[in-house]
């Protein structure tokens, strides 16, 4: 047993210090060397005349490409409505299914009322819906937003559904015990203990959102990345194709990002014993 | 503070269900086999147990499917006595201690508990999510939860490690954390689940000094299970060992503490008790 006066805060500063790497370490230099080329060569490919343009773009012709529609305000515009429409849609998701997730996971009667009818939805393809949405919503904005959320629902549903289900059974003894009381128990023990699984439902349904999104803005779509794209498609511009498939993915990992770093503010008791 | 708690489970049970024990006497044992009692010269005060019980367990009889594990026990535990429960591994004394916690609602028989429970668990069973001065504070109906549940950390030395997450802490620490959660709440019946059973000997050791200080001061009265024969004589008043569903043996130890594990009568008393937990003593086999 070590001394009970042991200081915590010495303790997480010298695990700190022993897990610090440079920045660009050997390993980095070497993994970056082969995309490096593979850019290298593409670029050759198209200068030399090998790789045709209306198949595909050079590189440096893409950058370029980037470069104006940021300055004409084509690119910042477009990304501001895509954003929003999977804002809007990943937000009313994000609700239901956790809404739905608490309402099936903290009693019996919930469940059995959510549980059957989310299941059954879940088994129909999302993009297969697209004929009907466009039937029930038009072609407007409103079956693009319903697409993503709907898309949102599934993953958060499953996983904080069942990380509430899968509370440590004698963490809820000692609720009794503690005589905690419902709502105490719901607060300090089933949520917290079910948001590791929420996180990853959280970042599955992110993916579900940007993927969603852009078949969704396929569908006659006036405005946004995907009309960017699809109008470029049109003039057989791919170097703006490219520029939109690029901004699609750099939002995708920019929302990753964002969860792993609430992951880790959030589960932060883990992380402390994962690094010891 | 928690409410007062006289659970009642069911009272209704009168009749001693058909038994198939051929020594139906084995549940009352303090008439059929004399209390053995270790006496020292130097006590005076009169037994806990003979003053009002803050448990009382009556018939207490739990079945599982087809297994029979408490056959109708009857347990009083005195206000502020510790009281060790010894038995082998099946013997039913964990689900006793289930039973007085409020844990178990498919017993039957009386169960009576005045004042506030606490338990420690075998495992500390500490929020992995709160830290250490949380969880002692979890659930705490105090004026000022967090000053008392500063000073109970403090009186189980652990003081310095209230802001730790608990999956830091080494298995003596989140022991006294455990401990420390358990007597903020001034309880009056304590109940002890195996909690030294997974440390290693020499924590064991300073554990159990530690809650003897804690017991003689704060005075609850302890159910200590255990299968450790030498921790049940060093630590409790009265040590009674469970088998075969009911108590069916019972020693009051009056040595004063601390006692020595080499001190005659409880060298007597260990033969005894290991005989009583079907362990064969040396050189008699």
């Amino acid at each position: 047993m070590s001394a009970p006066a042991v200081d915590a805060g010495m303790r997480q500063r010298t695990v700190r210090t022993r897990s610090r790497v440079p920045l660009l370490s050997a390993t980095t230099w070497q993994r970056l060397a082969s995309p490096l080329v593979i850019v290298i060569l593409w670029q050759a490919a198209g200068s030399t005349g090998l790789l045709q343009e209306r198949l595909l773009a050079s590189p440096l012709t893409i950058l370029a490409t980037a470069a104006g529609l940021v300055q004409e305000g084509i690119l910042p515009e477009a990304i501001a409505v895509s954003l929003q429409r999977a804002a809007i849609g990943f937000t009313l998701g994000a609700v239901a299914g956790v809404g739905l997730a608490l309402v099936a996971g903290l009693s019996r009667v919930g469940e059995n009322a959510v549980d059957p009818p989310l299941q059954m939805l879940r088994a129909l393809p999302l993009f297969g819906l697209i004929p009907l949405f466009i039937l029930w919503f038009g072609i407007g904005e409103t079956p693009k937003v319903a697409l993503v959320a709907l898309g949102v629902i599934f993953p958060l549903y499953l996983n904080t559904f069942s990380g509430i289900r899968g509370v440590d059974g004698r963490l809820a003894e000692l609720a009794r015990v503690l005589r905690l009381s419902r709502t105490e128990t719901i607060t300090h023990i089933v949520l917290p203990g079910a948001l590791a699984q929420a996180l990853v439902g959280l970042r599955q349904s992110l993916g579900v959102a940007w993927l969603a999104l852009i078949v969704a803005e396929q569908i006659n779509a006036d405005a946004g990345l995907g009309y960017m794209i699809n109008n470029a498609r049109e003039f057989l511009r791919t170097d703006v194709v490219v520029v939109g498939l690029i901004v699609y993915a750099i939002l995708g990992l920019l929302t990753d990002a964002l969860v792993r770093l609430l992951e880790r503010r959030a589960l932060s008791w883990r992380q402390n014993f994962l690094s010891r | 503070m928690a409410a007062e708690l006289p659970v009642t489970l069911t009272s209704s049970r009168t009749e001693t269900p058909a038994r198939t024990d051929p020594r139906p006497s084995a549940r009352t044992p303090s008439r059929t086999e004399p209390r053995s009692s270790v006496k020292a010269p130097s006590r005076t005060e009169t037994r806990p147990s003979t003053t009002t019980p803050v448990a009382a367990v009556r018939g207490l009889t739990r079945d599982f499917g087809r297994r029979r594990v408490l056959d109708g026990v009857d347990l009083e535990i005195g206000r502020g006595e510790f009281v060790a429960l010894l038995g082998r591994s099946g013997s039913g004394k964990s689900t006793l201690l289930r039973v007085l916690a409020g844990l178990d609602p498919g017993a039957e028989g009386e169960v009576e508990v005045g004042g506030t429970v606490a338990v420690a668990f075998q495992e500390p069973r500490l929020v992995p999510w709160k830290r250490v001065l949380a969880n002692v504070a979890l659930g705490l109906r105090a004026p000022d939860p967090g000053a008392a549940a500063r000073a109970a950390l403090e009186e189980v030395g652990l003081g310095g490690l209230r802001d730790a997450w608990p999956l830091t802490l080494s298995g003596g620490e989140a022991q006294r954390a455990s401990l420390a959660r358990a007597l903020v709440r001034e309880p009056g019946l304590l109940l002890l689940d195996e909690p030294f059973s997974a440390l290693d000997a020499l924590t064991r050791i300073t554990i159990h000094r530690l809650v003897l200080d804690l017991w003689e001061r704060h005075r609850p009265g302890i159910l200590l299970v255990t299968h450790d024969v030498d921790e049940a004589m060093l630590l409790a008043d009265r040590v009674l060992v469970l088998d075969g569903g009911v108590i069916a043996h019972e020693s009051g130890i009056e040595l004063p503490r601390p006692r020595h594990r080499d001190h005659p009568d409880l060298i007597a008393l260990r033969s005894t008790l290991l005989d009583r937990l079907g362990v064969t003593p040396e050189g008699t086999a």
